[in-house]
């Protein structure tokens, strides 16, 4: 009996803390969304396409969908110089808006999962932790 | 040959496109921009987002994800002795600006996003500290936005002052526009008036009002980015980052409620409504409000006549467009809008120096003084 409970116990443990490093993939594009609205769609806009020249699209951006690393350590660190987005050249700052981990795989999710964005990569807190400057 | 009668359709196509642009007047127009150009200051500054000037050679800029400059002729060295800056989605160090009596005291005012205390997350913060050649001593926390948040948006902040020994400044509605900007006793979405030594008028507004914060000067503001002095009537001009298509120009009074999220012309950044109402009795209209918002950030009055037609003419930065905006105004009404330096990059700021230049704050360069071609 006292094996059984032990055993149980050590489930509970072991799926407790995968659950909290591993965030399903729906909840995480749903925290996403929240970031995303409070810290992006100033410039960005609702439907994701920007200002053109002014601030990049993220809706079917090829910058973003060819470019996940670099994209994240943009959110991480901030970004400025030129870079071309769908044909378009943007010359603007963006500064890394004091996101943690957490919140920058989430709002990658949600940016990658939206307005006919699709990536089968999810991103993770690790994966955003593992990524310098 | 019969005469055909047009005006039914020339007032029909009049009605169409002032329907379909939907500004509000007066249109801006884009004069030849040949006459003007730009001399670079300093330069490699990302977010110039607060200046004040020292004397015709030297200034003090903010960089805002926490880095304070001394400029010498055109030589830019950190500040050391700055608090903590938190720096998170809009906020971070925001303006400096010099006691009035500087010169002799050495003190200067800052306006930073911090974290230092409580809940998670930060607020906007007023500091005074004394400038020592590039270091910064006696540093004072003077006021505190209340509680901390992890919202991004919107933290202000302007610092002006009057000639009756006041600063005022700004915190905005701090992404909390439901609970903050209308209730005295919660900071965000308010201008505040302090002595200069940080203490609390006591002629405040609300300072006798129970259940109200006593440093409140004016409230229902959204997110004040710009504040100036008029130059002749001394009133205090301010401009503020409304939802799409509801930036404001408002000239701040004693006690009165500029009507944030109750009343304003603009609507969510998806499109949805926030409120039908425009007006309402006990709310105060703006002096002037964009449509489309153009994001000002800056403001200053040219005082001058470095300029010559443009002596008592407003400023305002746009970060959305990247110009200049030159507003004229007649009989308290706003007369004429011009595009200064069209295309210049994401204007954060802009002020007059002590030679009567105008002096900006763009985005990814640095500051650029407006100089005849």
């Amino acid at each position: 009996m006292k094996l059984f409970v032990g055993i149980i116990g050590l489930f509970i443990i072991y799926e407790g803390t995968w659950l909290y490093q591993k965030k399903p993939l729906e909840q995480s594009i749903a925290d996403g969304k929240e970031i995303y609205n409070d810290f992006c769609v100033q410039c960005h806009l609702d439907n994701g396409e920007g200002v053109s020249g002014v601030f990049p699209p993220l809706a079917k951006s090829d910058y973003l969908l060819n470019n996940i690393e670099m994209s994240i350590r943009a959110l991480k660190y901030g970004l400025s110089g030129t870079i071309v987005v769908n044909g378009e050249e943007y010359d603007g700052v963006m500064q890394n808006q004091g996101l943690d981990n957490l919140e920058i795989a989430d709002v990658m999710n949600f940016i990658l999962n939206n307005w006919g964005n699709e990536s089968k990569e999810i991103i993770t807190e690790n994966q955003v932790a593992n990524i310098n400057e | 040959m019969k005469k055909k009668n047009f005006a039914p359709l020339l007032i029909s196509i009049l009605c169409l496109t002032s329907c379909i642009s939907q500004e509000n007047p007066p249109e801006i127009k884009t004069p030849d921009q040949s006459k003007y150009t730009t001399e670079t200051i300093v330069d490699g500054i990302e977010i110039p987002w607060g200046m004040d000037f020292i004397n015709e050679n030297e200034l003090l800029v903010t960089e805002k994800k926490g880095i304070l400059y001394r400029v010498s002729n055109g030589k830019k060295t950190e500040v050391s002795g700055l608090p903590e800056v938190y720096q998170r989605g809009q906020g971070g160090l925001m303006d400096v600006a010099l006691h009035p009596d500087f010169n002799r005291n050495k003190t200067i005012y800052l306006t930073i996003g911090v974290h230092h205390e409580g809940e998670k997350g930060g607020n906007t913060a007023l500091y005074c500290a004394k400038l020592n050649e590039n270091s910064l001593s006696n540093l004072k926390l003077l006021y505190k936005g209340q509680p901390n948040t992890k919202k991004g948006q919107h933290w202000g902040s302007r610092i002006v002052f009057d000639d009756k020994g006041h600063l005022y400044f700004g915190i905005g509605d701090r992404g909390n526009r439901d609970v903050n900007p209308q209730n005295l006793n919660r900071d965000g979405g308010k201008i505040y008036r302090l002595n200069l030594d940080g203490s609390i008028p006591e002629d405040n507004p609300f300072a006798m009002q129970k259940e109200a914060l006593k440093a409140v000067y004016s409230y229902g503001h959204r997110n004040p980015q710009g504040m100036t002095i008029h130059p002749k009537t001394g009133e205090i001009w301010e401009n503020e980052h409304g939802p799409k298509g509801g930036d404001e120009i408002n000239i701040v009074q004693k006690g009165k409620n500029y009507g944030w999220p109750v009343i304003t012309y603009g609507i969510n950044y998806s499109g949805t409504s926030i409120t039908d109402k425009k007006s309402m009795p006990g709310m105060e209209q703006p002096f002037y409000y964009w449509v489309p918002s153009i994001a000002p950030s800056g403001m200053a009055f040219s005082n001058s006549n470095v300029y010559k037609k443009w002596k008592g003419d407003l400023f305002v930065g746009s970060l959305k467009f990247k110009y200049l905006e030159r507003l004229v105004i007649k009989r308290g009404k706003v007369v004429k809008r011009e595009k200064i330096l069209n295309d210049i990059g994401r204007v954060r700021n802009v002020k007059e120096g002590p030679d009567g230049y105008l002096y900006l704050g763009v985005e990814g360069k640095g500051i650029l003084k407006l100089v005849h071609q």
